[in-house]
Order: C-alpha cells, then structure tokens, then sequence
C-alpha cells in the first residue's frame, strides 16, 4: 500500500453567523467530523452540492481555513497547532489550483512572477535568472511556451490559466495538490485538456490529488475513490467502481441520477428526492428529502457503517 | 484612450489640472512681475494691458501675485494629501489585513477622529503653533487621513477573500510582501480618485485657513489671503476678489472632475 500523504482525523468547521458583542450567532456547521486518508499518487474526490463543505473541506486541509476540531497531517507532520512561521516551511508539501481561473491570478503581476512565487519563498537563494529559468520548465511541463513568462493573465484564455494556475501550485514541488472543481468554469473540450494534463502530471510525479466536485462525469473520469458528502457529513464513501456501479445512500444515488443522459431516445428512471427541502436538525441530515425516509432516521446519528452513513441503505443489485 | 472621448468633463479637468501645474511649476519664468515688489505710485490700478488682473493696495501686479499663488496652494494640495495616503494608507493596511483586534482599534479610532469637525480642529492646533505654510501641510494631512484608511480597509477585506490572494497565502508568501504585491496594487485605483479628490480638499482647506490669518502669511501670496485682501476693497477695487476667488474655483473643480471621472474609470462595476 503506498503511504498516506494527507490525512483528516475528525475534523469539524463551525460558521457563526450574525451575533452581536456577547451575543452569539446561529452556528453554521460546514463539516461535521471528516475523516480521510489520501495515498500517494492516488486521486481523492470529494463530490455533493452547493454549500454541502467540499470548498471549505479543501481549504480546511490547506489551513487556509482554521478547523475548530479534529487533526490535520501532512504526511506525518501534524499541522493544526504549526505557528505560522513553521507552517510556511511546510506549504511546499501541499499546494491548491482554484476554480476561477480568472481570480485565482494576480491581475498586477507578470506570469513569471506569479508562477515564481513559490520558489520565491522556499527557495530564496535562487537568483532571479534561476527562477525565471524553473518557472520555464514548469510552464512547459504544463503545456506552455515561453513567451507566457513576460505577459499578464488577461492575456490568457481560461485554460491558460488555468495551466498556469496548475504551474504556480507545482513549481514547489508539492506531494499533494488540493483541486477544488479545476475544471468547472471551463469549455468542455477545455475540461478533456486539463483533466488529462492532470493525469500526465499525476503519473510523472507520483502527484496525490485531493478533487473537489460537483461533476460526477469528471469524477469518475480522474478519481480512485470518492466522499460524497451532504450538509458538511460524509454521507458514502468507497472506490468510485463501488461507488458509482452500487450506491447505497439515497443522496448518492439521486446524484447519480443528476447526470444528463448520453443519448435522446435513453430514458431515465430518477430516484424521487424532495428538493429544496432543508436539511433535518435532528437525527439524519438527509430525512426531509429522503424518499425512503422513515420513524427511526429522526434519531440516527449519521455514523457509517459500511461506507454508508444510512439506517436503510439501497439494496444491492 | 477611448474613455477620454467619452467623458469630456473629465478631459476639462485633466486639462485644467494640466494648466494649474504648469503655471505652479513655471511660475517665475511666466510671471510678467516680482510678485512682492512694492510700488505704490500703481496701487490700486484696475485690469490693463499692462496689470492684466489689476494691482493691490500696494501696487503689486495681481496676475503675478496669482501664478505664484497657484504653487503654494498646489504644494499644499500635494504634500498634505501625500501624508495622509501614508497614514491612511497604513492604518487601513493594518486593520484590513488583521481582522479582529486590530481592525476595532484602528476603526473605532479612525470613527472618533471622524467625529471631530476638520476645520475647527486645525484652527484650534494653529492657534497653538505658529501659522506657516509646512505646519498647515501637516495639520491638514493629519485630519485628512480617514477617508483613506477606510478606504484601504475596505478593499483589503474584499480583496482579501480573491482566490489570487489564497493562493499566495497557500503557497507562504509573508505577510508583507502578501500586503506590498498582492493587496496594494489592486487596490490602487480608488485611492488614486481619492489623492484627486482630497487634493482639491486640501486647497480648499489652505484657502479658508489664509483667508482667516492663520494659513499662509504674507507677505507670500496666496489665494486665500490675497482674498482677504480684497474683502477689505471689495467696493472699490472687485478684481482682488475675483480672480483669486476665480482661481481657487477653477482649480477645486478640475481636480474634482478629474476625480469623479477616475472613479467611473476604475469603477468596479463599470468594468468590462
């Protein structure tokens, strides 16, 4: 079995919202007791809807974000209680590619610079010839030419920047890149590009890719295992074989469903979820839109067993 | 180039901007007079080929008198807006980038300045200092630094929450640098329209302070006390209110709508 690069020992995020001096807001939990383990060269992908905590799950797991419970590690490091300056020394080790390829690069700052970042911070005896020379070979392991290097992103297409985006996280070489939906506000045959960018990449360097999304398609096409997660709890999770071929929860198997369909004359048996329903208080956060809902859910306490967190999973086959 | 054309008000101001800062920096080539020279066989001579603006009450050439007007209340304008970007600028970086204790202090300090009405509080400090032309930079700088560093503040926050500013955070960039190339240079545009602005507030404000006798003294020229001048002829000498009075209105007004024409430049949701 290769080594665990990442791995998430009950980790909990709680939002407050509103509130006022003394007074405290209406707590907002994002993630709810998330654990997983993430092995070398292998690709992770966290899969639910808007506002379900894969995003903040992500930046959970790049400390952007501070966690209120649970233990972080990078390959054996702990990095919850790290101060910030200890923390820097080991960011090399995990490095992030963002969604929006037209914010996630500084408009100000020429491509050398913002690729050459990295090296800038980890690498500070280089001279800035040697930078400008790795920032090349980087750039070009990600498909681009040199004459990227003196250019600003709003010279770029989507998917330039994108690539550029993927340089910038790998320039340092990381052991984990965290990709939260890389590829969601891209063209489709940009999408194909940059998802097989990803697997060269993940083959050459023996990458392990923590993917956010929402896009079952993408998922199944780049990823080994899967969390489903719904309202911040890991409702499924399994190889996506498993996954994918036998859902056990309802909510899985209503995403499934989601998809669009490959050819007119398929029809589609969807599973009937409640939409826009809510999410339960007590008891399974899925039982308001859950068809096959019944008495004792109002007291499950969303534990997996099997991979499933359901009382009354989907019968096989 | 495009937005020059359509905003023609604004080129007015660039224009006017443009003229006042040449007058101000060729001022002793332009000027047909010494400003401070004395005649009193000429006091009093209204608007000539020879005084194209009239002359004082001791026969100094007002047109003169104007030009080198022009770069004290420009120098005034510059240095007391340069020294409350820098204060501003500061406090708002600090506040805007640490949320939490930091940004309270600084905020709630920021609002009680606030509370002070400006202009009563600089006179109530010149009563205490001697008036000079640096002391009146320095005062108005120090009461003018608000604005700007709620400014900063709020575009730090929101610029704080880009992706581009996470990814440098991810990657360790420090906190300074994160500040210097990441934060600042995107939030340039509108502290530029407000050094503009504040430019044309701070002449206003020189203006006011010498026509009381506490700005500039003369006998160094300057519009606000060449109006007080005037205020005491006013019946039977109207060029040494109006020019300068004109002066100060022209200059206000291009600075200001070089400003507003900035702003709808750099107005994030006019963009694209």
């Amino acid at each position: 079995m290769n080594k665990v690069v990442l791995r998430v020992d009950g980790l909990r995020k709680v939002f407050q919202r509103g509130g006022f001096l003394l007074q405290k807001g209406k707590a907002n939990v994002a993630v709810h007791d998330m654990s997983f383990g993430l092995h070398a060269g292998k690709t992770l992908a966290i899969v639910g809807e808007s506002g379900s905590g894969k995003s903040t799950t992500a930046r959970l797991a790049m400390r952007l974000l501070d966690a209120d419970a649970g233990e972080i590690y990078w390959g054996d490091t702990p990095v919850m209680r790290l101060s910030a300056g200890n923390l820097r020394q080991h960011r090399q080790r995990i490095q992030m590619v963002f969604q929006d390829p037209f914010a996630s690069l500084n408009p100000k700052m020429k491509i050398v610079d913002t690729v050459g970042e990295g090296l800038r911070v980890h690498q500070p005896a280089l001279s800035a010839a040697q930078r400008a020379e790795k920032v090349k070979e980087t750039l070009q392991l990600c498909g681009l030419g040199d004459e990227a290097l003196q250019r600003y992103p709003h010279q770029f297409s989507g998917g330039q920047r994108q690539r550029i985006g993927i340089a910038r996280a790998l320039i340092v070489e990381p052991e984990i890149l965290v990709l939260d939906e890389p590829v969601s506000a891209l063209d489709v045959s940009v999408q194909a590009q940059i998802l097989n960018l990803l697997k060269d990449l993940q083959q050459k360097k023996g990458l392990a890719y923590l993917f956010i999304s929402h896009d079952l398609s993408v998922v199944q096409h780049i990823a080994d295992d899967v969390l489903v997660m719904f309202a911040g709890h890991v409702v499924e999770s399994g190889s996506v074989g498993d996954v994918f071929s036998a859902p056990k929860h309802p909510y899985t198997q209503s995403l499934l469903d989601a998809r669009p369909i490959n050819h007119p004359n398929e029809r589609k048996t969807a599973l009937e979820i409640k939409a826009d329903e809510g999410v339960a208080e007590d008891g399974c956060v899925f039982a308001l839109r859950c068809p096959f809902v019944q008495a004792d859910c109002a007291s499950f306490d969303m534990q997996q067993t099997h991979g499933c967190a359901c009382l009354h999973p989907l019968s096989q086959g | 180039m495009n937005w020059l054309k359509q905003n023609p008000l604004m080129l007015t101001g660039a224009a006017i901007v443009a003229l006042v800062s040449f007058i101000a920096i060729f001022a002793p080539w332009l000027a047909p007079y010494d400003p401070n020279h004395i005649v009193i066989r000429d006091m009093l001579l209204p608007p000539s080929p020879a005084h194209w603006c009239g002359t004082d009450t001791l026969g100094r050439d007002v047109f003169s008198r104007l030009l080198y007007g022009a770069r004290i209340s420009l120098l005034v304008g510059f240095v007391a807006v340069g020294i409350a970007l820098v204060i501003g600028t500061i406090l708002g970086a600090i506040a805007g980038y640490n949320s939490g204790l930091w940004d309270n202090v600084i905020m709630r300090w920021t609002d009680m300045v606030l509370c002070f009405p400006t202009f009563f509080l600089i006179l109530a400090v010149i009563a205490f200092l001697e008036p000079s032309i640096w002391n009146i930079m320095i005062i108005i700088g120090l009461t003018s630094w608000m604005g700007v560093s709620r400014l900063v503040r709020a575009e730090f926050l929101s610029l704080r929450e880009r992706e581009f500013v996470l990814a440098a955070r991810s990657i360790g960039t420090p906190p300074l640098r994160l500040i210097w190339s990441y934060l600042l240079p995107n939030a340039l545009g509108p502290l530029i329209v407000s050094a503009v602005l504040g430019i044309a507030g701070a002449v206003l404000i020189e203006s006011g302070l010498s026509f009381l006798g506490l700005g500039v003294q003369p006998p160094t020229a300057s519009w606000g006390n060449m109006l007080t001048e005037g205020k005491d002829n006013i019946q039977i000498a109207w060029w040494l209110s109006v020019y300068p009075g004109l002066a100060i209105l022209i200059t206000v007004l291009g600075y200001n709508l070089l400003g507003e024409g900035l702003r709808d430049i750099f107005d994030p949701r006019l963009e694209r």
